[in-house]
């Protein structure tokens, strides 16, 4: 069924359809639309869930992690200084195993305060132990959402997921969405059957106090899960082709084929890069576009494929690492570091805060690359959009 | 006494009152019971992996947030059909419930959750040194409120925490202390037949914090209550004037018998002015109650 939605209501409808059990939320700008899209359904008895209206993300979050352990299906969301303050039960909820689903309004961190567009808070939270996904579009936004609590409460996996939703460009902004059938969601997603919970009958202790002689195993057999994770996604991606007929890849490439220049890029901003390649590729330039919708665990060994033909990888952030570049373009350079056959690797910072990403960066950043090429004279990272005026 | 719920063998100090506490608690409440410890003392001498002191389900998950995640529990076990006949406990530290965890608290106890909260109160950060806490006794001297040349110990008085949850109209909110078991284990009880909220904040003494020897944790809870320091009491609904004193004190005691047992409070024995401040003080309080 075709239906016009926002991200925000994509996330809240595909949890819906995932029947989702309790959702403990605190609203912030951009995700507000979401609680109250639940909190709606709820009202509405479209959705039998418990609604906890929490009083702060912290205590949201909490909430997710006794309800996790409790063995409901669980989600809430979040943004920028919400996710911030979750910070330290980024780590518990993932520590814990608890495959809590999360949609992020990707929104600049203070200071300055600003409510725009840009990737710092969920890039930030990128070694809290959940999965990452990027979406470009309300139908991704609705399909990722499912496809992560599906992946998330694998027995392989058992890990939180958070899917990185663009602040406006996402979150506020209608398109028309192609809903699945309820029937059709619960043939693909089956209820939620933890391996362990907080049952009287059969009692455990969660989140033990843990001494150097054990913490480090705690610790290596969740990056075992967070590596396995990289085939159930693969898994999950063909199960939803074969049941929904829309495929995904964990690197989208687009005329990547014979490409020298690739551009790297997350999010709405992939769209837009598109653009820019179609356009030179129509002036015969070899260029063309990768984008991940897989941030965590990182697709290593899919970027090194698409990128197979590549001299310059210009890798795109919307976030910077104070001090050195962009987060992404660390993974990318450690992706590339031990691989014999490596193509130039370069940085370029836009759109923070919700500064406008146009056609004209990516034309920009293509020329700066080709320049970089020839000369082997560049900058890491080059920020593009600046104002020079105010600087 | 039933079963034991809480099990020999954990790593808590020699005539620790938290322990004594949580033993008491579980023997009311049973083995259908989910207790939810936030980080301090309990859960570090108690949950050691991969042992642990708990014949019932636990989980810790960080300092401030006991309340929210037993908020958590409490729904999901209303969305998943299990809600009857499960106890949720969290059991908190004062630094727990009257500091960190005062947000998470409260949001719990305006949300109407079906959680019994207990504040296993020791006056201090004693997990991680005696730190001072909002619970802290005025002049108590700890390792952040120290006695000085300029200082008699902790310069302010306890927090309100009863008060500050009574405000909050919740069905139940009662003290209670270890000496008096039976008075404690009847709150308990009656806390656990309610279907909503309810605080008990439980006095424990700590024999590492307060510095005395370990076999007067009993007698000096019992002289909490026989000095007025900590007056037994149950208040039903959002009224103080609700608030009903469960332990008549016929003669009360001078506080100087509790005081003089305890290391932190050693200076004030040599300070009658400070002991008059205290006692005068003790007394108001007791008035106001009608004790």
């Amino acid at each position: 069924m075709k239906v016009v939605v926002e991200g925000n209501h994509a996330a809240a409808l595909a949890a819906k359809l995932c029947k989702v059990q309790v959702v403990p939320a605190y609203p912030i700008t951009p995700s507000t639309h979401f609680p109250e899209k639940i909190s709606e359904y709820v009202a509405n008895g479209e959705l039998k869930a418990e609604f906890i209206l929490a009083e702060s993300e912290h205590s949201a979050l909490s909430a997710c992690i006794g309800a996790s352990a409790a063995g409901a299906r669980t989600c809430t969301c979040t943004s920028s200084q919400g996710l911030a303050l979750m910070h330290e039960l980024l780590f518990i909820a993932s520590g814990m195993r608890l495959p809590i689903i999360m949609p992020v309004g990707n929104r600049a961190l203070s200071s300055p305060i600003n409510i725009w567009c840009d990737h710092q808070d969920s890039i930030s939270e990128r070694d809290s132990g959940w999965l990452q996904f990027y979406c470009e579009s309300n139908q991704e936004v609705l399909d990722f959402t499912i496809m992560a609590f599906k992946i998330a409460e694998d027995a392989n996996v058992l890990l939180p997921a958070m899917l990185g939703l663009d602040a406006f460009v996402l979150t506020h902004t209608s398109e028309v969405v192609e809903a699945p059938e309820q029937s059709e969601v619960d043939k693909f997603l089956p209820p939620y059957k933890p391996l362990f919970t907080l049952d009287p009958k059969s009692p455990k202790t969660f989140g033990s106090f843990c001494t150097p002689e054990y913490y480090m195993e705690f610790k290596k057999k969740t990056d075992e899960a967070m590596h396995r994770t990289s085939e159930v996604i693969d898994k999950v991606f063909a199960e939803f082709k074969a049941m929904f007929g829309r495929e995904y890849k964990k690197v989208k490439s687009y005329c990547c084929e014979d490409a020298e220049i690739i551009i790297l890029t997350l999010g709405t901003m992939s769209g837009t890069a598109r653009m820019a390649v179609s356009k030179l590729r129509a002036k015969g330039e070899k260029v063309g576009c990768a984008s991940l919708t897989v941030y965590r665990p990182f697709p290593s060994k899919e970027l090194i494929e698409v990128a197979r033909t590549a001299k310059v990888l210009a890798v795109v952030d919307r976030n910077i690492s104070l001090g050195f570049a962009g987060a992404v373009f660390e993974d990318v350079c450690s992706c590339f570091v031990n691989h014999s056959k490596k193509p130039l690797v370069l940085n370029y910072i836009l759109g923070l805060g919700g500064r406008d990403v146009l056609i004209k960066d990516f034309e920009l950043i293509v020329e700066s690359a080709k320049k970089a090429l020839e000369t082997n004279k560049f900058k890491i990272p080059e920020w593009i959009g600046l104002r020079e005026e105010l600087i | 006494m039933n079963e034991e719920l809480f099990l020999p063998g954990h790593r808590a100090c020699a005539g620790c009152g938290e322990t004594i506490a949580v033993r008491q608690i579980l023997s009311v409440a049973g083995e259908n019971t989910i207790a939810v410890v936030p980080t301090g003392c309990l859960e570090v001498v108690s949950t050691s992996y991969p042992e642990t002191a708990w014949k019932i389900p636990l989980i810790h998950v960080a300092f401030e947030n006991a309340a929210a995640v037993a908020s958590g529990i409490d729904c999901a076990l209303k969305a998943l059909g299990k809600r009857k006949g499960i106890n949720v406990l969290a059991f908190a530290g004062d630094g727990g419930t009257f500091d960190i965890g005062l947000q998470a608290l409260s949001g719990m106890l305006e949300r109407g959750h079906n959680v019994k909260y207990i504040c296993l109160d020791n006056e201090a950060y004693m997990n991680t040194g005696i730190q001072r806490s909002s619970a802290t006794p005025y002049a108590a001297s700890t390792t952040t409120s120290p006695l000085g040349k300029y200082s008699i110990g902790e310069s302010r008085k306890k927090k309100p925490i009863g008060a500050i949850c009574i405000a909050h109209d919740i069905p139940y909110v009662a003290t209670a202390t270890i000496a008096y078991h039976l008075d404690l284990k009847k709150k308990i009880k009656k806390a656990l037949e309610i279907d909503g909220p309810c605080f008990m904040h439980i006095l424990v003494p700590c024999p590492t914090g307060w510095r005395f020897p370990s076999e007067l944790t009993i007698e000096l809870s019992r002289l909490a209550v026989e000095t007025g320091v900590f007056p037994l009491w149950e208040c039903e609904g959002s009224d103080m004037s609700n608030l009903k004193i469960t332990k008549k004190v016929a003669h009360r005691k001078p506080v100087k018998e509790y005081l003089q047992l305890q290391g932190r409070f050693a200076h004030v024995m040599r300070n009658e002015k400070l002991l008059a401040e205290i006692q005068k003080e003790v007394d108001e309080k007791c008035a106001k109650y009608g004790l």
